[in-house]
């Protein structure tokens, strides 16, 4: 198998007149963390969909190698559901059910919430709901996480938390992620390539690689760096820090 | 809120039902009305235990309770689908929901004329005009419940490979369940009503009939204690579809 988990060659789509996504070319590696930012609006959710392969583009084509799983909110837990219930409904393929609660507990583990299996969603925080979200997307064959702004409903402190609970995760189980966010920080702090859309219709206005070992510290020089290099491409801040000119 | 100690729940209730018999037996002594026009309290607890001994009341009781059961298993059987599939279709919405709010707003008691000619009377008009009663508005509830789903469950459900009969019961029905519970209470009370109603005029036993022909005998005081039965009953079906609401798959539409 190619070690490429996406190829989009020439990517684009339009709904209707409405052209959201214009000659997109990109690769994603196997066990790589991209972030997608831009503008509100501006296609990076069809990006994902196109990806997940929930909608199929206008033109270009796209290569798909692997499992994919999308992660949504932490409001997408069935409410009627256990905490157990909800993960195991990631691992609806797994016949044997002695098997599937071994795997449960080995993922409450994982999230940090052995104890909670019989609770119920609206029993638990939002942080420790987007852990379970978390949990049911890893459950089962997958290999790839598609992340629609998953923690955006979040407040500050939970946001940072759920970081650095992703990339211990992601150190004990690798996975490539593909995470649309509109929190830059969030992206220069997680990500091994960042890539910039423009306003739609969008194309890659910049591939930004941060070379810093995960996980890292938001306070990471690196990433404070990068942070600075896609405030400057969104038209959010001038050129006023000394950095390198990434217009030209 | 804080929850108020086990004595006061029982206390004050019947202090305030204190204070109505108390209120009844002034207005009765004062005599503002005829005698025969209202009854003692004494006189309708002698009522209650002739009513209780004659066995009577028992006959009524399961007369009533049969029929709106019925009725009321009835209207949730066929409304929910055609509601389900509401919500579901903008289709079917817009074929089916301007009939369906007419006859909603349509009292079931304007009805009673064809029950008895198509039913003639006994247990079958009733069950009619319970049916009649409850069947739009299951059917309006289980609609809108439905159509309110967010869209995001179902997506998870397709990720997850959920789909057909088992997304019904997996996913649909579980979601408009808090919803489903106020609407069977809401008819519940709808339907006891309406099978009151109806027995008045299309029965030949069940506590509306016997509401009437106790107005026919000029015996108050048996109007008044079933009144009060009547009264109770409705309280007790509504208590226990409310316990529906401890189900623990239902209790995140309640602490949430």
């Amino acid at each position: 198998m190619s070690d490429k988990q996406f190829v989009l060659r020439n990517v684009s789509h339009s709904f209707g007149a409405v052209k959201v996504l214009d000659g997109l070319t990109l690769e994603i590696a196997r066990g790589e963390f991209v972030a997608i930012v831009g503008p509100s609006g501006c296609g990076k959710t069809t990006l994902l969909n196109l990806l997940s392969g929930h909608v199929e583009p206008t033109s270009g084509s796209i290569e798909r190698n692997g499992r994919p799983r999308m992660v949504y909110q932490e409001d997408s837990l069935f409410p009627w559901w256990t905490v157990d219930e909800n993960i195991s409904l990631g691992l609806r393929k797994l016949a044997q059910n002695g098997k599937r609660e071994g795997r449960i507990r080995e993922l409450l583990r994982l999230i940090r919430l052995e104890g909670f299996g019989n609770h119920y969603p609206h029993q638990l925080s939002g942080g420790m709901r987007q852990r379970v979200e978390l949990a049911r997307a890893l459950a089962g064959e997958v290999d790839t996480l598609l992340m629609d702004e998953p923690f955006s409903a979040l407040d500050y402190l939970e946001r940072l938390r759920m970081r650095q609970e992703l990339a211990r995760i992601l150190e004990e189980r690798s996975h490539t992620v593909a995470l649309v966010t509109h929190d830059i920080e969030e992206a220069a702090q997680m990500a091994d390539r960042v890539v910039v859309l423009s306003d739609r219709p969008a194309q890659i206005r910049r591939e930004l690689r941060i070379h810093a070992r995960r996980p890292r510290s938001v306070t990471d020089p690196e990433v404070v760096r990068a942070a600075g290099i896609i405030l400057m491409e969104l038209g959010i801040e001038g050129d006023a820090r000394e950095l390198a000119s990434p217009l030209k | 809120m804080r929850r108020p100690s086990t004595i006061k729940v029982i206390l004050f209730p019947l202090l305030t039902f204190a204070a109505l018999t108390l209120l009844w037996t002034l207005v009765w002594q004062a005599g503002i009305f005829h005698q025969s026009a209202l009854p003692s309290p004494a006189a309708v607890g002698r009522a209650f235990v002739e009513e209780i001994r004659s066995g009577r009341l028992a006959t009524d009781l399961t007369a009533s309770l049969f029929r709106v059961t019925l009725g009321f298993f009835l209207s949730v059987a066929l409304g929910m689908p055609v509601g389900l599939w509401m919500g579901r279709s903008l289709r079917a919405r817009l074929a089916l929901l301007p009939a369906i709010n007419f006859f909603r707003n349509l009292s079931p008691l304007a009805w009673i004329p064809f029950a008895i000619l198509w039913f003639g009377v006994g247990d079958s008009p009733s069950v009619f005009l319970i049916l009649m009663a409850g069947f739009f508005p299951v059917t309006v509830a289980t609609m809108a419940a439905t159509a309110g789903i967010p869209e995001v469950y179902f997506r998870v459900a397709e990720a997850h490979g959920i789909r057909g009969v088992e997304r019904l019961f997996q996913v649909t029905l579980p979601a408009i369940m808090p919803e489903v519970i106020t609407m069977l209470r809401v008819t519940a009370g709808l339907c006891w009503m309406v099978v009151v109603a109806a027995e008045m005029i299309a029965g030949r036993d069940g506590l509306g009939f016997a509401v009437i022909d106790s107005r026919n005998g000029l015996r108050t005081d048996l109007l008044v204690a079933e009144m009060i039965v009547i009264g109770a009953i409705g309280v007790l079906i509504d208590r226990v579809l409310m316990r529906l609401t401890r189900i623990p798959s239902v209790r995140w539409a309640y602490e949430r």
